[in-house]
């Protein structure tokens, strides 16, 4: 029977020219549930789908804010995201401490990234099982930054990562021209009906299923759950059939 | 050998002409050269009222008979959101060597950011104001030079003020004046908010007379007490001057003030 | 007080009692600076509505001796930030090379977000607060003029004991004394800098600058001036103080043997 013999470490090669266990760490970045990210000229926006264990438990948190400028979204492992969000939120303090500046975008992803790549070249240690979306403003306007397990990081316009993303950034790709333009509501609109795109048939977008975070130009990072979205549920799905809480059910869990 | 080459020397030291260096080694321990503290002068007062606390402090910043600015803040907002510290609900007011008063502040204020970040709620001011102390007490053989006052208002709502000296002892208390003119407000915050010294009229002479009894203060009244006291500080404390910055803290946040003094 | 460089740090007479001068004497290892070598003397700055001007003279002294008289005591970290150095002139170069590394930092990680004077002010504050900390202190007084983050003018100031403040007109060491009173008859408050244009700020530190060399044993008629705007840095390093007039010197009586 073949085994694999190049995926005990995250130091070795396959004679492939592949680290086995980097891309397994990327599989469980497609396990976590979908979040998207968007920018336009003055806003960046993330918008997650959030899992409940079971009926009696409370829902995955998806977007975390880290400083009053920027916020991340996660798919995967949530406590690897956990340790990453607390060195952002350590560096983005630092960074206000010793400069009074509130930490480039460019600067926080790279950072997290030298980190997870540092878990692809020592012996003994393991890839982040995460997947995360940076989004916020800093001096040079609104970002949004993709981050993976292999420390590859990658500016974008938009992005969707997570179970059943693929929908999702098919419509973000279809809309791509418009994004730019597009106001704070409608930059929402279009991440809620990017979520909804990778949602299977049965499934809705709820007031407990779905957090938004926003940042914009002189307007802080902010996120959003619970109530304060029913307004944005309804404009942007608003031939939807009187709204159900049906929608958290039966879907398999972030580890 | 650095007499010969460090130029004027302090007041009382030797001259400058080589004859006039001394030549043995004086007895003694020897000293550093270096003091690390200053006295930046100022002042600050907090008073808490039933449902508010006042806390306020000149904005002049001396060095010697030197006015370094006009305008050096005294006092802080803790733990709010952002740079601008929106929404805090903490008010630290520092006055003594300013540097540690600043790394004191930004030491309380990044503990009270990461208690939110962690916990998800806010630090309340009873937490906080026992935080500070054992901050301040960390470092009792290398002191803040600083004596602190953290208002706020408690579990109940009801206004919380806390002083300490540099070592970490503190105490919740009505009132409280810090600072270069401490001795000088302090006296008066005695007699007009805890009324000692005050009886009621016509209640007897020497020990049948009756204590005036202390009843919390308005808030209008508490504003007039706290200008009355810097206007008056300011007549006889050459570092005490220039501005008076106040916030009043309620329970729709925190107002901030500034208003001129004499710049003298 | 006494504002000389040399009693810089040290307890107040007046508080204390007398310094113990004991250890200009004891040989054996030092191992941190207990007093400034080579030294330069004020640095004197003030806002105008458009930017700031900063100036120095280029004089480092040997104690009483004129020892270098071609350092530049202003400089200029990027577009935005110029940083005047009075106190100990070593030191003052060590704070050189630390600023040359953290500029290399700051343009490898991003190459369009410049550090602001602000954001220099803070940080060289937090490096100064330090080395005090540590008993091992940079013994400098140093003026950072410059824009802050809304392209507004900044000036503010960070002294060896890592104490901080920011006013209208700022100087240092003798400066403060004899330039600050100078500058504050035209721009006491923050509101009058918006009056003050370019030329009549530079004008007035130029006067300050002429006030000190008549005034201050431990100056130069040649000095550095640095002006800060949107447009980017003027940086002028051999300036001489022009239209001296000494003439008041002969009515001064009551020196040395001359005592009519």
């Amino acid at each position: 029977m073949f085994r694999n013999n190049y995926d005990n470490d995250s130091v070795t090669f396959s004679p492939q020219g592949r680290i086995f266990q980097v891309e397994y760490a990327q599989e469980a970045v497609k396990q976590g549930s979908v979040v998207v990210g968007i920018v336009s000229k003055t806003h960046a926006v993330l918008a997650a789908i959030k899992r409940n264990a079971e009926e009696l438990s409370s829902y995955q948190k998806k977007i975390i804010p880290i400083d009053s400028h920027f916020g991340v979204a996660l798919a995967g492992l949530a406590s690897d995201a956990r340790v990453l969000s607390n060195f952002m939120k350590q560096q983005s303090l630092s960074s206000r401490l010793t400069y009074d500046r509130a930490i480039p975008l460019s600067d926080i992803t790279s950072r997290i990234a030298d980190r997870a790549q540092t878990n692809t070249q020592q012996y003994g240690r393991r890839p982040y099982g995460v997947g995360l979306l940076i989004a916020g403003v800093d001096a040079k306007g609104p970002h949004l930054f993709e981050f993976q397990p292999s420390g590859v990081t990658q500016e974008m316009v938009a992005c969707g990562i997570g179970a059943r993303s693929q929908m999702a950034r098919t419509y973000l790709e279809r809309h791509l021209d418009e994004f730019e333009s597009s106001s704070r509501e409608e930059l929402i609109k279009h991440a809620l009906r990017a979520l909804k795109e990778s949602l299977s048939q049965d499934k809705e977008l709820t007031v407990d299923n779905t957090s938004v975070g926003i940042g914009g130009l002189d307007e802080s990072f902010v996120l959003y759950e619970g109530q304060d979205l029913t307004e944005w549920l309804d404009a942007t799905f608003e031939n939807r059939e009187g709204g159900g809480d049906e929608g958290g059910d039966a879907m398999e869990t972030d580890s | 050998m650095a007499a010969i080459f460090s130029g004027a020397p302090p007041q009382g030291g030797p001259g400058y002409s080589f004859t006039q260096t001394p030549t043995a080694v004086p007895s003694g321990e020897r000293q550093h050269g270096f003091y690390p503290y200053t006295d930046n002068g100022g002042s600050t007062l907090g008073i808490s009222g039933a449902d508010f606390t006042i806390l306020a402090g000149d904005t002049r910043s001396t060095s010697g008979y030197n006015i370094n600015t006009r305008y050096a803040p005294k006092l802080f907002k803790i733990g709010g959101e952002g740079p601008d510290n929106k929404g805090a609900r903490i008010v630290l007011s520092v006055v003594g060597f300013a540097a540690d008063g600043d790394a004191l502040k930004e030491r309380l204020d990044t503990i009270v950011k990461m208690y939110k970040y962690q916990h998800g709620k806010p630090m309340t001011v009873t937490a906080c104001a026992q935080r500070l102390s054992h901050i301040l007490y960390n470092k009792r053989f290398f002191p803040y030079y600083v004596h602190a006052i953290l208002g706020g208002l408690d579990e109940e709502g009801k206004g919380a003020l806390y002083s300490y000296d540099p070592v970490g002892s503190y105490e919740r208390e009505q009132c409280r004046a810090a600072g270069a003119a401490s001795s000088l407000i302090m006296p008066f915050l005695d007699n007009q908010v805890n009324f000692k010294n005050q009886y009621m009229p016509g209640s007897g002479t020497g020990h049948n007379l009756k204590t005036k009894e202390a009843t919390p203060l308005s808030r209008g009244h508490v504003e007039d007490l706290v200008r009355d006291a810097f206007t008056s500080a300011v007549e006889r404390h050459i570092e005490v001057g220039d501005g008076l910055q106040m916030m009043i803290l309620t329970k729709d946040g925190i107002q901030e003030t500034y208003t001129s003094l004499k710049k003298d | 007080m006494n504002h000389l460089p040399q009693a810089w740090g040290r307890p107040r007479d007046d508080v204390y009692g007398a310094y113990d001068n004991s250890h200009f004497q004891t040989a054996g290892p030092n191992q941190h600076t207990q007093s400034p070598i080579v030294t330069g003397t004020s640095v004197v700055a003030a806002k105008f509505k458009d930017g700031v001007v900063i100036a120095s003279d280029n004089l480092a002294s040997y104690g009483s001796l004129a020892r270098f008289t071609d350092v530049k005591r202003l400089r200029k970290f990027n577009e935005n930030v110029v940083v005047g150095f009075g106190g100990d002139v070593s030191d003052m170069q060590y704070l050189d090379r630390l600023l040359n590394s953290l500029d290399i930092r700051e343009n490898y990680a991003s190459a369009d977000d410049p550090l602001n004077a602000k954001n220099l002010h803070t940080y060289l504050a937090k490096v100064m607060y330090k080395r005090r900390s540590d008993f091992n202190p940079l013994w400098n007084h140093l003026l950072i003029a410059g824009l802050d983050g809304e392209a507004k003018p900044f000036l503010a100031s960070a002294d060896l004991l890592g104490t901080t403040f920011s006013s209208p007109t700022l100087a240092t060491g003798f400066g403060a004394h004899l330039a600050q009173p100078i500058m504050r008859r035209t721009i006491p408050d923050e509101a009058s800098v918006e009056k003050v244009s370019k030329d009549e700020a530079v004008k007035l530190v130029k006067e300050c600058m002429k006030v000190l060399f008549y005034r201050d044993a431990r100056s130069m008629d040649k000095y550095s001036i640095a002006v800060i705007t949107k447009e980017g840095v003027e940086l002028s390093e051999d300036e001489k103080l022009e239209n001296q007039s000494w003439a008041f010197a002969e009515q001064i009586r009551g020196y040395g043997t001359q005592t009519a």
